[in-house]
Parts: C-alpha cells; structure tokens; sequence
C-alpha cells in the first residue's frame, strides 16, 4: 500500500541517474544559488511566520477568555479556505505600484515614481507574508487540538507546585503540544517547498520554479528530477527535524481524566491585545482578500453565475470529498501497520510516500502518469493478444489517477495527523484493551477513534481543504470535459484576467469555510469530558 | 460503502474513454473560454462532438507523450508556436494533407512539413507612455539594449515562452552571441526586476515606474476594451510602436495560436475538419472581435481597434526557428541574469 503511493515519487527520480554535466554547469554557473538562497529564506521565514501567527492565537483561544473570543476560535481557521495563489494575486492587485494604495498615496502627496518607499509585494518578503498568512492555520489548528486534548490535571499540579500562568505554558503546555506543533509546522513548511504558484507570480526563483524551467525550459528531465532530489533533501531534514523532536521525549498522557478547562479572562490591555493578535492574522489573510475578491466579484457577476459554474462547484466538491476519505483510510492503515509490527520497510514506503506533500503538483502528476501509462500500455497489449481489439486508456486521464495523484500529494497530512493523534494514546491501553478481549480492530473501534476523533476530523478536513485549492496535478490530470473551480481561476488569473478570476476564487472559499466551521465546532467538543 | 465508491469509480473511469464516430478529443494550452464558443459553433455545424482538456503546455505534451500510442488525444492546440514546434520534435504529431489549410494559412504561419499550422496570430511590439518618449527615438528591439534606455523599461519574467520566443527569433536573425549581447544590454535597461505578466507591464509604464514596456497586442486590446476602468486608463497612456520597419528589415515579431493532429488520432478526419472550421471566416471574425487577435487568413479584416493601430510589417520568419531556439535563449536569458 505505502510502496504503491511512493511509486510515483520513485518514478520521477528513475531519471536521478541519468548524468546531465553541462546543464548542472550552466546551472552552477548562473541559477543555482539563487534558488538555494531563496528556497532557503522562504522556508526559514514562512517558519517564523506561521509559529508567530497561529501559536498565541492557539494557547489564547484554548485557555483565556477574552470580547470575540467566540468568533476567532472558528474564523482563525478561515485563512486556510484561500489558496495562497489567490491571495497573491488579491494583494498585488491592491498594493503594487500601479494598484489602489499606491496611486491612492500618489494623488494624495504628488510623488512619482522613485520619490518614496514602498515595499515591493512582488519579493521574496511578500511571498513570505502570503505563504505565511494563508499557513498559520496549519499550527493554530493543531496546536489548539493539542492544547485541547491536554490533560487538565498536569496544568493543575504545575500551577500548584508554583508556576505562573506563563511558566506553565513554557514548562508543560508546550512541550506537551510540540509534536503537534511541529506537525503543523512541517505541514507549512511542505506546502512551501511545494509552492509554485505564489513565488512564480512573484517572479521569486525558488527550487519549485527552477524545477519547471529546467525540466520544460530547457527540456532536461535529469537535471531537473536532480534539482527535484535536492529539494528532498530539504524536505528529508525537515522530517529528521520532526522525528528528532518526537524521539527526545515520548509525552502520553498521565491521567484520562478530564475536567473543564477553567479560562483564563482577560481584562483591560491583556484582553486588547488578545484581541489584536487574533483579528489581525484574520483581517489579513482573511477579510481582506475576500472583500478584494467580492468587489471583483460583483463586478462581474452578470456574466459568471451559470448552470455551468454549478457544474464547477458540484465537479470540486465530490473530488475534495472522495480524495479526503481515501486519504483518511490509508493514514489510518499505515499508522496502524507502524504501530502494530514496526516492519522497516513500511516504515521506509511510508516515509517516502509522505514526503508527497512538499513535491509540487507537477512533478506528481508526470510521476503519477509514468506508472499509469505503462501499465495502460501493457494492458493493451495483453487485450489486443487476447481479443484483438484496443481499450484504449483505461487508467490515465480518469478520474480515479487524479484521486491517486491527491492521495500521494496529501497523504502526509492526514498520516501526520492520525499519528499525532495515536503518538498521544499510550501503548498500555492497547495492552489493557487486548488483554480484555478486543481485536486489535476491537481496540482501534472502542478505545482509538472516540479518543482520537479531534485529530480524525482534522486530517478530513485538512485534506479537502487542500484539494479544493489544488491546482497543477488537476490541470494536468483531469478527464475530458471535467473542470473545477481552481482550474478555472487559474484559466482566468493567467490569462491577466483576475476580476473575472475573483467569482471562483471566492467560491473555493465558500465551499472551504463550511467545513472549516463544522470542524472547530468538533474540536472544540471532541475534548474527552466536554459535552 | 467506500467499496462501492471505488468500484463505481473504476467502472465510470473504464467508460471515459470515448472513441467513437462523432467526436473530437482536443489537448489544448489556449484557455477554454478563447476556444469553447468556437467548439460549440463547430458541432452545431457538424454535429461532430469535441471534448475538451485545457492545460499548461508543457504538461501537456509531457501527458501526451507519457500516453504514447493509447492517447484518446486526436488535436494539440497550444498559444506558443515554440511549443507545436517541440511536440513535432517529441514525434507526438503526424502531417496533414488539407488543401484549405495550405491555402488560407500563409506559409510562415504553418510547419513547412505540415506537422502543425496557426490559426491565429499576435504581435510582440514596444509600448511607450506617450507623453515622456517620442516615438522618432525608437527604432528596433536591437536598440532597446542601447545605454539610452538605462533604467527605462518593463518587461516580465524569462519564465514566460513569449519573451522566450521573442528572443529565439533573435537568435535565428542575429546569431547566439549577438543575442547574448543584446541580453545583456536590455537587462542593464530593466527599470525594475521582471514582475507580473503583460498587462502588468502596461500598467507599470503608464503609473511612471518605467518608459517602454513590452507586451503582446491582445493584452492591450484586451485592456481597451475590457471592464476594468484602471487597466482602460493605462492602457490609454501608452501607443504601439511597430518595431523593425525600416526598408530590409525583417518586421515586428509576431507569434501564433496554433494545432497539430496527434501521431496516433483516432478520430483524424474530424479533427482535421475542426482545424479547417478553425480558419473558416466566421471563425478568424469571432478570435478577432472576442479576443483582439489577428486573423491569419488573408482577407480577413482585423477588429476595428486592430486597424486603428495601423498597419504593420510582421517578420515573415518560419516560426519553426522560434522552437528550434528555444532551450538556447533560455539560456542566454540565465546567463544575462533575466529573472
């Protein structure tokens, strides 16, 4: 199962072997540190982004009080419904120097061109602050589910053996919550790395956009699934950054028991400032865009709304929904293939298999297309021996290679997840849950899903919301006749078009915040003893 | 339930695949709403059904080859002759013997073997912001790299296959180092790092951050006529200068939309029959008047925003050279330090 979802990743780096001297020279010579530098300030500084972002927001929203508290708890989830291409293209639209700011800002002082400073959107720094403002979900979502699920008691004998509020955070809560933690950060940081949309848009050379050049551009496979190994390597850090962080110290819970979480009110500046560290993640990747998008929205929206727009959202949503229950299953089964016989070789599919997440779209659709078109191939020629008649492709350009190529994008997100959530179940009360009789399928039934059903609903959720914004694979694989409603942003946005491109966009969001709502609502009472 | 799902979803993928008469399966790189109304003109005439993937180019032709001889494909459409150029070089093509081809599309505009033919064109020229440059100070795009225009012009990123072919004509005319040259020179000129697409460029040049910006016709024409008052407006500070004119010159560079029947099309005749639709005269109206494009069937008059930019002599050029090029002026572009 894992070495089948690993296949396509193994497929693109066949051509890793393959010597490509001149094109490495000439890559050395002019690009190559260019990509280095920026891939790697793009990933420290998205880092730092989300971790600044989404960690008070979470530890507020878990433990204080505070006016609005109510609405942020959901609302910070809604950054994650907007596709970090569509918020870019939202703020250049507004801020780049041709756009309403700054015109705004020249009619007002009678600068012109060269008189002020103005940060550039199109930067490195702006593809830092999209990237970030569209991620921190990511750690609020799972910090906050971490938070959650903490044991009050442990709070408790912190603060009576002396801690203040804050020490008790920094000694307990933390290091409880870091796994998830540093899940959601390394989620972040895999989104990054698979970016390509955002830094091309910005003109930022990053390893995903050299991948492209040097695979289409100059029309190198080997040179270019290289540069795609080097940005494994990235990612492989990344991952031994994680396990590290897990290994140093294993946290299960000391007590089942639950009690209320007492919040924390805030008063006077402490709550003004809650207040503000929550609303302005949420008025930036949020509210803005989304009002940005609306205006464009309206503008246009005589000639958008159609029965064949329907068809688009209807086309989004099954896909979003089928590809987030298959993800779940298999997370599910290789998290339980690990913790049930540490087989290596698994463990190795399985980690090669997750690294999916941080490979750009592209790369996994030509890699999902080698494996399929050849055993498409082969098929063939088995029918036309056996019956003399030609089927034709019977797996590449369905639907069921693009649901693969989702499941190999995004099977790190729910398998993170569902093993954040086994990580926190200590392995005694499979022992205990055995020993009274269960199957292991008992034990996963009766005792793992009600204790893990926060992190279930997170890795879901995650899943669909992501494959709602996907974007490259489905261009490249999708049937006859069958569009989304990313495909049809993207179609709009690069053909310069982006008022006519803010109706779609402003629909993936719609279908995403639904199911973000219903999820918080979920988490929030998913807290064993909360009813 | 889930068993249900899967297997009602590999009995539904086993039925896709539709061979049968009737129809016309087309990979297309043009954005579906340039080509969609012309699709369902096409099967109101004939009743001849065409189903639809439009993707990037290159990922296409990256599908299609990974299909090999299984592809359901029967046409390639793409917006770049650079790119019908390197699916003939991949072998993903076959020729095609069509009288109505060969007469209404001049010889430039289509491959000299038959493997691909344009179906419409576009021209790449200089725009300037009409009240700070005099149009008697521009001449060609070899001056464009002249020390004059340092800090002076906009133009988008080397990632993008326009200013690609652009520069691998330039490479067929003048030779690899003299276009490395002149690359060199133009990126000392950029008033600001690449950003954007055209339009961008347009708008950039008309807010003041620079005084020329290169961009194709559509996207202006587009911006004239198109909703959004602010693109209207920059659009209205800057005029077209046709670029290359002089006696013996070789004529601003232009570039085409175009197709090509796939090396193993099941459905040939038909798709044959929708390129043909394609050049009708109906049809080259509809992609002048909707898209501001040029017709490539002589005869055809232009939109009239179109006329009202003049006339002006194009590079007769094999577009063919513009894909033969293509990996080198990338290249060069690496080298000139063009982002």
């Amino acid at each position: 199962m894992a070495l089948l979802t690993a296949l396509p990743i193994l497929a693109v780096f066949g051509y890793v072997f393959v010597p490509a001297p001149e094109v490495w020279q000439h890559l050395r010579e002019t690009v190559l540190t260019d990509y280095l530098l920026n891939t790697l300030w793009l990933v420290l500084g998205v880092g730092f982004g989300v971790l600044l972002l989404g960690l008070p927001a979470a530890w507020l929203n878990s433990m204080c009080e505070f006016p609005g508290r109510r609405l942020f708890e959901w609302a910070l989830l809604l950054p994650m419904a907007m596709p970090a291409y569509i918020i870019a293209y939202t703020y250049t639209g507004m801020l780049d120097f041709s756009g309403q700011v700054q015109t705004l800002l020249r009619e007002l002082t009678g600068w012109g061109y060269g008189d002020y400073y103005f940060p550039n959107v199109r930067s490195l720094g702006g593809a830092i602050t999209m990237l970030s403002l569209v991620l921190f979900p990511y750690v609020y979502l799972l910090a906050r589910a971490a938070f959650l699920e903490q044991s009050i008691c442990v709070l408790e004998v912190s603060r009576t053996l002396g801690s203040n509020q804050w020490q008790s955070f920094f000694r307990v809560a933390l290091p409880l919550a870091r796994p998830a933690i540093i899940t959601g950060l390394s989620l972040a940081l895999m989104e990054t790395l698979a970016d390509f949309g955002t830094v091309q848009y910005f003109g930022v050379s990053t390893f995903t956009t050299g991948i492209f050049r040097t695979w289409f551009g100059l029309g190198d496979h080997a040179a270019a699934s290289q540069l795609a190994a080097l940005l494994m390597g990235f990612v492989f850090v990344l991952i031994l950054l994680e396990r590290w962080s897990r290994s140093r110290a294993r946290y299960h819970h000391t007590s089942s028991k639950y009690s209320r979480i007492p919040k924390f009110r805030l008063r006077g500046w402490t709550a003004v400032a809650a207040v503000l560290a929550c609303a302005l993640p949420l008025l930036l990747g949020f509210v803005i865009p989304v009002g940005q998008l609306l205006h464009w929205s309206i503008k246009v929206a005589s000639k958008g709304l159609d029965s064949d727009f329907m068809n688009l959202v209807w086309h989004s949503l099954m896909l979003a929904s089928l590809a987030a229950v298959f993800a779940l299953l298999l997370a599910l089964i290789l998290g339980y293939g690990k913790r049930l016989n540490n087989d290596p070789l698994v463990n190795i599919a399985s980690r090669i298999a997750a690294m999916g997440y941080a490979i750009p779209g592209t790369v996994i659709a030509i890699g999902v297309l080698i494996p399929f078109a050849w055993a498409d191939t082969q098929l063939n020629h088995l029918s036309k021996q056996f019956f003399d008649s030609n089927a034709g492709l019977l797996l590449s350009g369905t639907l069921f290679t693009l649901l693969f190529a989702y499941n190999v994008r995004f099977l790190a997100v729910s398998l993170q997840t569902v093993e954040a959530g086994l990580g926190k179940i200590k392995p005694t009360l499979d022992n205990a849950g055995r020993s009274l009789g269960l199957s292991p399928l008992g034990v996963l039934q009766r005792l793992h899903l009600p204790l893990m059903k926060g992190s279930l609903l997170t890795a879901i959720l995650l899943v669909f919301v992501d494959v709602l914004k996907e974007l490259p694979a489905t261009l490249i694989l999708r049937p006859f006749n069958f569009n989304t409603l990313a495909v049809r942003a993207y179609e709009l946005a690069s053909d310069e078009r982006l008022a006519d491109a803010g109706l779609p966009s402003l629909m993936i969001v719609a279908a995403g915040i639904i199911p973000v709502i219903l999820l918080s609502r979920s988490i929030s009472r998913s807290r064993a003893g909360e009813h | 339930m889930f068993k249900k799902i899967a297997l009602s979803l590999l009995v539904a993928s086993i039925a896709t695949p539709v061979l049968a008469d009737g129809e016309v399966n087309v990979y297309s790189a043009r954005k579906e709403q340039l080509i969609k109304p012309l699709f369902d003109k096409f099967t109101e005439a004939t009743s001849i059904k065409v189903n639809l993937v439009t993707g990037k180019d290159d990922a296409l032709l990256e599908r299609l080859k990974l299909e090999g001889e299984n592809t359901p494909a029967d046409l390639l459409m793409t917006a770049d002759a650079g790119r019908l150029y390197r699916a003939v070089e991949m072998e993903l093509t076959q020729p095609v013997e069509s009288a109505t081809l060969k007469k209404d599309i001049p010889e430039n505009l289509r491959d000299p073997a038959n493997q691909w033919f344009g179906l419409t064109s576009r021209a790449r020229p200089i725009f300037y912001v009409k009240d700070k440059v005099k149009p008697e100070e521009l001449s060609t795009y070899e001056d464009l790299a002249d020390p004059k225009w340092k800090g002076r012009i906009c133009v988008r990123s080397s990632d993008n296959i326009y200013n690609q072919s652009m520069l691998g004509s330039m490479i067929a005319v003048n030779g690899a180092e003299k276009a490395q040259a002149w690359a060199d020179g133009l990126v000392k000129n950029f008033a600001r790092p690449p950003e954007g697409g055209d339009r961008d460029q347009i708008k950039a040049a008309a807010a003041g951050q620079c005084d020329i910006a290169i961009s194709n016709t559509y996207y202006y024409g587009q911006m004239l006529t198109g909703e959004e008052a602010e693109d209207k407006a920059a659009a209205e500070k800057v005029a077209i200068f046709w670029p290359n004119q002089a006696e013996g010159d070789r004529g601003t560079h232009i570039n085409i939309s175009g197709a090509a029947v796939t090396k193993t099309a099941k459905n040939k005749d038909n798709a044959v029959k929708l390129m043909e639709f394609l050049v009708n005269d109906e049809s080259q109206k509809w992609y002048a008047e909707a898209n501001q494009e040029y017709p490539v069937k002589a005869g055809i008059a232009p939109s009239a925003m179109l006329k009202g930019w003049g006339e002006f002599k194009a590079d007769s050029l094999n577009l063919s050279e513009l894909g033969k090029h293509n990996a080198e002026a990338v290249k060069i572009m690496d080298k000139a330090g063009w982002k």
